[in-house]
């Protein structure tokens, strides 16, 4: 049994991510820390890769910051390994397809299986091509989570009905970003979402604000945060882990129902 | 050549967001319907032949050939469309084909900012708006081009992310698209990305390979034995080369951009020293480290100045159907004087590097071979740029 199921057992999950080695592995480790104290359900944790296409400026730079320090995919391994001597929370990584395939795929999965990670995020790896990683994910009981846009439409549900771990819905068109406002029907989309599958989902893209996080999550099973807290990373840099522990428990306490 | 998930062997597909899955979709499925239909083709034809200045030359280059003492030259002169390179064959196309979607505005990514004029161009032609991406490093080298797209009307964008160059120019476009795709078309210059653009970029590029076989057999009653172009991500190599695929007889040459060489980290030749993987929507071959980051490439030529190639050709390398072969930038340099002198034809920095190889492999080929080089456009936008690389203090 995938870990991903627990963290959606205890009402609306806090969904927080951050890049690794943004700005240094050391301080990765201590956001974590502070995010699973203050109440953060699953962890999601970004390999940075060179070009991002998926996301804004907020996180493009955390990535160009955190490949800089010399963060590699062996390091953030390492990393992951030393984290899960104490973290017991989900994990999940979320990368570029690039990054699994030029490692090589068999050997980047089964070692997420080895250091404790649950499940893979990659946003360019749609349903059309999912087959390239899915069958390895599902030998190492890694669930590759997928992604469900304000577009998907008619596609929903076949997404749906073969997901994994837990859904990702991206609340707004465009990359990641905080916005001020998301106008999406995510309401419908949700629907189809239950009519077709007990799987979870959470509502990510643009949520920068308790209020946001408090209406996504109660569209849905859960918020996933990015940028917001990225943002306070580059505004803080190695004394960000005690205001990022402060920022998930205000949206936390935001969502509890 | 393409099988129905858009592959070419193992490369192609389309590993692009969610978001972008329906539009890729309704893409493919307008560009089916519209392929053969008649009216939709006559229009193109008659945009191809009247405005933009179809067919092209097939020039025969004399004192070139005389110059080299071997195989005949000829040159096909892509550089004399309307603005200047091949890339309007192919923008004429697609902005005819997201006019039919209903769509009202072009965006586009541009390296030398000749497939980002022609975007501009038809924009301006069909009356829609126009958003041009460009590194910010290229727009300075191609200052020129910055200035014709806003003539034109278009707005240009710099994107000042990663290297500020092609690649760069590439993933903000998509970017774009993917916050806005109602309304707008991402009318890629490229045979990249994901599918269908290499298939439709291919289509509407081949018209260079059709006349090719068309003028060289009323020139010379036989076809050629080598066809030589550039390859940044491909497009005027893959429309010199398609209707030649099946003709063994006729060596196909892509003359990748070596900066300044294959052994030093400043190359952008992407098949002599990239290896395969997943970027830009596309399975394929690319500059990169040992963990899959994208490698800041280099060379003189901004529309050669990318870490990728094309599927299709990715494929013809490994089933040996097409070389590729790497161009110094000085290579390129000489050429691009070579060509101007020899024949009075300035042709772009990156045909230079088709030029450039046929300079190399002409002479040891026998006087009735035939060499065809597409000249994929014209140089003037790289004038004050060789002038600064051969050490004058020139600038636009």
């Amino acid at each position: 049994m995938n870990r991903i199921a627990e963290a959606f057992k205890n009402g609306k999950a806090f969904i927080p991510f951050i890049t690794c080695g943004d700005p240094d592995l050391e301080t990765t480790g201590k956001i974590v820390r502070e995010m699973v104290k203050n109440g953060a359900d699953l962890i999601e944790l970004g390999i940075p890769f060179s070009d991002p296409t998926a996301e804004g400026p907020v996180i493009q730079n955390a990535n160009i910051r955190a490949l800089s320090g010399g963060v590699t995919t062996d390091r953030i391994f390492d990393f992951v390994r030393d984290l899960r001597k104490d973290v017991t929370v989900p994990i999940v990584f979320m990368t570029y397809a690039n990054v699994v395939f030029s490692y090589g795929a068999e050997k980047f999965i089964s070692t997420l299986k080895d250091i404790g990670i649950d499940g893979l995020i990659l946003p360019d790896l749609p349903y059309e091509e999912k087959d390239e990683f899915q069958p390895i994910c599902r030998k190492y009981d890694i669930a590759l989570i997928s992604l469900i846009a304000p577009t998907s439409a008619n596609r929903i549900a076949m997404i749906a009905k073969e997901s994994e771990g837990f859904l990702y819905i991206v609340s707004s068109l465009g990359v990641t970003g905080t916005r001020s406002e998301i106008k999406t029907d995510l309401a419908s989309i949700v629907k189809i979402v239950r009519e077709n599958t007990t799987t979870p989902c959470a509502i990510g893209f643009g949520i920068s604000n308790p209020e946001q996080a408090k209406k996504m999550a109660s569209l849905s099973d859960g918020a996933i945060v990015g940028s917001a807290i990225v943002k306070i990373v580059e505004k803080e840099g190695r004394n960000a882990p005690l205001k990022v522990g402060e920022f998930v428990k205000e949206m936390k306490n935001a969502i509890k129902e | 050549m393409t099988n129905p998930n858009g592959r070419f062997g193992v490369h192609g597909g389309q590993y692009i967001p969610e978001t972008l899955m329906n539009a890729v979709i309704e893409l493919e499925e307008a560009y089916k319907h519209y392929k053969n239909d008649p009216a939709f083709n006559a229009e193109l034809n008659k945009l191809l032949n009247e405005y933009a200045g179809r067919p092209s030359l097939l020039y025969y280059a004399d004192k070139m050939t005389k110059d080299l003492g071997g195989a005949k030259i000829y040159l096909k002169r892509e550089d004399l469309n309307h603005t200047g390179a091949h890339k309007i064959n192919n923008v004429l196309g697609q902005a005819l084909l997201a006019k039919k979607m209903g769509k009202t505005r072009l965006i586009a990514e541009t390296g030398a900012g000749q497939h980002g004029v022609a975007t501009a161009t038809a924009a301006a032609l069909m009356g829609m708006e126009c958003v041009v991406f460009m590194g910010e490093e290229d727009t300075v080298r191609q200052a020129l081009n910055v200035y014709r797209m806003r003539l034109l009307g278009a707005e240009v964008i710099p994107v000042k992310t990663g290297t500020a160059t092609l690649k760069d120019a590439v993933s903000e476009a998509m970017r774009e698209w993917t916050s806005r795709i109602t309304d707008t078309h991402y009318c890629l210059g490229s045979v990249m990305g994901p599918h269908p653009f290499p298939t439709i970029v291919r289509d509407f590029q081949a018209v260079i390979s059709r006349e090719i076989r068309s003028q060289i057999l009323e020139k010379e009653g036989r076809l050629p034995d080598a066809v030589i172009a550039c390859v940044g991500g491909g497009s005027n190599a893959i429309g010199s080369f398609y209707d030649f695929i099946n003709d063994k007889s006729v060596r196909l040459i892509g003359c990748e951009a070596a900066g300044r060489g294959i052994d030093t980290f400043e190359t952008a030749a992407t098949i002599s020293t990239g290896r395969l993987g997943i970027f830009h929507g596309m399975k394929s071959y690319f500059c990169q480290d040992k963990y899959g980051q994208i490698a800041p490439v280099y060379s003189i030529s901004a529309g050669l100045d990318y870490p990728g190639v094309g599927p299709e050709h990715a494929y013809l390398h490994d089933i040996h159907r097409a070389e590729y072969v790497p161009v110094t930038d000085e290579e390129a340099v000489c050429a691009f004087e070579y060509l101007a002198k020899t024949e009075g034809i300035i042709p772009a920095i990156e045909s230079a590097h088709a030029v450039a190889h046929a300079i190399k492999i002409a002479p040891s080929m026998a006087k009735d071979r035939i060499i065809v080089i597409t000249i994929s456009g014209r140089g003037d936008k790289d004038c004050a740029a060789i002038a600064r690389y051969r050490g004058e203090d020139l600038h636009e």
